[in-house]
């Protein structure tokens, strides 16, 4: 297919999608709209089980089967993305000494906001059912925030302090203890992922069962998946050379 | 202008798909794809917006309980709709990075041919 047939076809395609579209939006309810069913029902079932951030609730209580599917698909992605970037038999995986230095700035900004941003992320993950966050942003924050010491110091500093195995086994226990918390409330409360642990003070960390505990797992499998993740292109780019090289 | 961000959604959906049809190369057709992905952020975001100071769907002592606020459901949604698109993104960013290295190219009108 030429790039002139396949613009003509998206033009044609695009366009329908355009038109459909617009019809479909100016039949929706307003923007701004004060009539919201989900939120109605959502909140009232939030505040019963004594958890400040609905959304969290929402994600870990009132639909947790879907966040196991959501990190089924993480952990699926990983093992993916780990398998296509491994090195192939006419490859070496060797770290080439790195070239280039980092500015003294540069590297002071690094070193001055790693600690900081670790201990931005656990809060992140602790408090997810109170305030805005959880597992998933927390976990995101805590495994980037790992990489500020490539960014100011060097690959191999932060090859010591990130042992990728036992992220490995981090991403795949996370995911592991979510389904077995599932199994827990099935047997003490009848349905799977039922909160069997005890509510506290609304707005308290650990008011809210086990919506905090679920955060929490999510938070670990999260920093494992996306360190793994990012050390499997990391490795690509820095250390898997073609075999002839040598 | 009710259907103003509706509209905006609907746009970044496109041009992200017409960044994939125009592109030359796979990371910058993956980083469309991404685009496109936000507009379903904005969709959904969007739906569940409520004028008149609606608060975010978070309590505490402050902000007692109360259904003056904007939707948590469709904020759900966005989130697991972020993570579907990063983990989507890693996997085709890995399989782009084979197909360079297999193939020696990165523009996807030179990958014509099938290669077993």
């Amino acid at each position: 297919m030429t790039r002139l047939t396949r613009l003509l076809v998206f033009a044609l395609g695009g366009g329908v999608v355009a038109v459909a579209f617009i019809l479909a939006a100016s039949g929706m309810p307003h923007f701004g709209t004060t009539h919201h069913l989900y939120r109605d029902l959502s909140v009232p079932a939030s505040v019963q089980h004594h958890t400040a951030n609905v959304v969290s609730a929402v994600n870990f209580d009132q639909r947790a089967v879907d966040t196991l599917g959501e990190e089924s698909i993480l952990i699926a992605s990983v093992i993916g993305a780990a398998a296509l970037l491994r090195p192939s038999e006419d490859e070496t995986e060797r770290l080439v000494p790195e070239q280039g230095r980092t500015l003294e700035a540069t590297r002071l900004v690094g070193y001055v906001m790693l600690p900081v941003t670790l201990v931005l992320g656990i809060d992140v993950v602790a408090h997810g059912g109170t305030t805005p966050g959880g597992g998933f942003q927390g976990g995101v924050v805590l495994a980037t925030g790992l990489h500020l010491l490539y960014v100011g110091g060097s690959y191999s500093a932060l090859d010591r302090l990130r042992p990728v195995t036992s992220f490995e086994i981090a991403d795949g226990a996370g995911a592991a203890a979510f389904a077995l918390l599932g199994l827990l409330g099935l047997v003490s409360t009848g349905a799977f992922l039922g909160n069997f642990l005890p509510y506290g003070v609304l707005g308290q960390i650990l008011s809210t069962g086990t919506v905090q505990v679920l955060s929490g797992i999510v938070g670990v499998e999260v920093v494992g998946g996306m360190v793994v993740l990012l050390s499997s292109f990391f490795e690509q780019e820095l250390a898997v050379r073609p075999r002839d090289d040598d | 202008m009710h259907v103003y961000a509706y509209l905006v959604s609907g746009y970044l959906i496109l041009a992200g798909s017409y960044g994939i049809v125009r592109s030359r190369h796979l990371v910058h057709a993956v980083v469309c794809l991404s685009v496109a992905q936000a507009g379903t952020y904005v969709l959904l975001i969007s739906i569940g917006y409520q004028h008149g100071g609606a608060t975010a769907p978070v309590f505490g002592s402050t902000t007692k309980p109360n259904t003056h606020a904007v939707d948590p459901v469709v904020q759900a949604m966005t989130l697991t709709d972020i993570v579907v698109s990063a983990t989507v993104s890693a996997l085709l960013l890995a399989l782009a990075i084979q197909i360079n290295k297999r193939q020696g190219t990165a523009d996807p009108d030179e990958l014509a041919t099938l290669r077993g």
